[in-house]
């Protein structure tokens, strides 16, 4: 009973990572139709850089805000010199980025080495809380909640501000968009430089839980991949589910069928793809 | 004309072992050899048919594990060779099925997820693939009793392999299905209207080109004897992508072109630089931004536009798209 509980309560943590991470990929290809294959790069980038800014003595939060921040600003380099030229060239996207995430992963082995480099929990979030009688993780919990929160604020964007109808009106038809006068052009960067904030955050809060090591990247990004497409591609709503579909068929699937994990991961995709080829909650094929 | 370049590249390639000197620089020809089979495989998709793949070293890898398998539990080799190809056009079947439900990014999608579950099969299902640590093999096999165990017999062996894949792929572009499966590719709707079964053509176009990934393969578990579920990351069909887009898509000549400097780089360069990945970044990168072409077509307008400047011109040059 207690393990169903502690592996529920993993699940939960590892969809809302991924919640964070595949929001910003599922926008992005949303709205800019660019598969951003070095999403998993910006989550493992941003806590590789958070790393280094505690070891220089700052605290968890201001180093996971920063962290992202970083991841941010590279995010927007990329997409002003390199996406921008390649506008509805997708395959060039997918080699671009594909190279890009390969020449991270590099620099990122060179800087920080090989070794796995582990994030301690801050001091508040240590040791467990007692929910209806049994001991959660405190930090697991609080992570849980920070994607909650994220979820609602994102959604509050998107649905209530004026940016957040822009870019809507962007990802249902961004030709038609432009003629209405919206600099769908500026949306792009915003978007994108919010998704790289939010992978970096994401990279960094999930420090403390996954650590940082090389190969990360390669590891996060077919699961936020599995999550857009279970999802469909565009949808805040969609990726919510399909974060924790994915967190709880990745974290049971890990401890039921530990040879198969991967097979019980891609499986559900595969049958989403033949029944419903844009997604849970997508609106059109892509 | 034509003819006796083709005979002085027969000739140069019949002889690499004799004149190429160390044996270390055999083998790499080797490599060369089988992974531009592999490269002339995924060009059909990615060249002919317009379907980006990042999933095709799961077919290669499916090759490679079926056959070392059998090959451990004692089957002879003409059958393993049978047996795994069989296995190889039976995933790729299944594999098409799927990505065919999308077209352009659905696609690739589709097919880094089909290629990331047969990674996790190669490397967690340990006891069918032996997880991590991979299979090694006793031994190539010895084609009507001939020994390829000394690098220059298992480069001519190779070369063989190669030229009836050059061939076929010639025999395919000029054939009618060659034409249909560039119809699909450029108008779907057209071809659709004129009475053409797009998806059929699209689907057997994906076997064709996942045969000979099997076929690279298999050479590539003889050449090592040995297959480890690196031979099936994404970083493997990435480098496989990068060398049919180095080389330059649908073209016969580009994957070969792509293959030779993408093992060059990576078996000569790496023993000077040691960030090998970065570097294979950085070209991904710089093709991409500036020779989207590749580098055959790349050259050939460069070349183009070298006489051109260099000639005086008599008539006005055609309007740039």
């Amino acid at each position: 009973m207690t393990l169903w509980l502690v592996l529920a309560i993993n699940s939960i943590t590892l969809g809302g990572l991924l919640f964070l991470l595949s929001a910003g990929f599922s926008l992005i290809f949303g709205l800019m139709k660019i598969p951003n294959l070095t999403h998993g790069s910006f989550f493992m980038l941003g806590a590789y850089l958070a790393t280094s800014l505690i070891a220089r003595g700052l605290d968890f939060w201001t180093a996971a805000l920063l962290g992202g921040l970083l991841v941010a600003a590279f995010g927007g380099v990329v997409e002003r010199l390199i996406l921008r030229r390649l506008a509805g060239a997708e395959l060039a996207q997918v080699l671009v980025t594909l190279g890009l995430s390969f020449m991270i992963a590099d620099v990122c082995l060179m800087v920080w080495t090989g070794d796995p480099i582990r994030i301690d929990t801050p001091s508040g979030l240590r040791g467990a809380t007692s929910v209806l009688g049994v001991g959660f993780p405190t930090y697991r919990l609080a992570v849980s909640l920070i994607a909650v929160a994220f979820a609602a604020g994102l959604w509050a964007l998107l649905d209530r501000t004026r940016l957040g109808a822009m870019i809507r009106a962007g990802v249902d038809d961004a030709p038609m968009a432009r003629v209405v006068g919206i600099r769908v052009s500026r949306l792009f960067t915003i978007v994108f430089c919010l998704g790289a904030w939010l992978a970096g955050f994401a990279g960094v809060i999930g420090g403390p839980i996954l650590s940082v090591y090389p190969g990360l990247d390669q590891e996060m990004l077919p699961l936020a991949l599995v999550v857009v497409i279970l999802g469909g591609s565009g949808s805040l709503l969609g990726s919510f589910v399909g974060s924790f579909v994915v967190g709880f068929l990745y974290n049971f699937g890990q401890a039921m069928f530990p040879e198969l994990a991967y097979v019980v991961l891609f499986l559900p995709m595969l049958i989403v793809l033949v029944v419903r080829p844009q997604g849970l909650f997508g609106r059109q094929v892509i | 004309m034509r003819t006796l370049t083709i005979a002085a590249a027969l000739a140069l390639l019949a002889t690499v072992p004799l004149w190429v000197g160390s044996t270390y620089y055999v083998n790499i020809a080797s490599q060369i050899l089988l992974y531009a089979v592999f490269a002339l495989g995924i060009n059909v998709l990615v060249g002919y048919a317009g379907l980006a793949t990042l999933g095709h070293a799961g077919l290669f890898g499916i090759a490679a594990y079926t056959a070392a398998r059998l090959m451990n539990a004692g089957a002879d080799h003409f059958s393993v060779a049978v047996a795994a190809l069989a296995a190889t056009l039976a995933a790729a079947a299944i594999f098409a099925v799927l990505a065919l439900r999308g077209t352009g990014l659905g696609f690739v999608m589709i097919t880094v997820a089909l290629g990331q579950i047969v990674w996790g099969i190669a490397y967690r299902w340990i006891s069918i693939t032996n997880g991590d640590n991979g299979i090694a093999i006793k031994g190539r096999p010895r084609p009507f009793g001939l020994s390829l165990a000394s690098p220059a017999a298992f480069y001519w062996a190779t070369l063989v392999v190669f030229l009836v894949a050059v061939v076929s792929m010639a025999i395919f572009v000029a054939s009618p299905f060659g034409a249909s499966v560039r119809g699909a590719r450029d108008q779907p709707r057209r071809m659709n209207a004129l009475g053409y079964h797009v998806w059929m053509i699209r689907f057997l176009a994906f076997l064709w080109s996942g045969f000979w990934s099997g076929v690279a393969g298999l050479l590539y578990l003889y050449y090592n004897q040995f297959v480890s579920p690196q031979a099936v990351a994404l970083t493997a069909s990435a480098e496989a992508l990068l060398m049919v887009i180095s080389g330059g898509t649908a073209t016969l000549l580009g994957p070969i072109v792509g293959a030779a400097l993408v093992v060059i780089m990576k078996n000569v360069a790496s023993a000077y630089i040691e960030r090998w990945n970065f570097v294979l970044g950085g070209i991904f990168v710089l093709i991409v931004v500036f020779m989207p072409e590749g580098l055959v077509p790349g050259t050939a307008r460069l070349g183009r536009w070298l006489l051109g400047v260099w000639r005086p011109r008599t008539v006005a040059p055609a309007p740039r798209s």
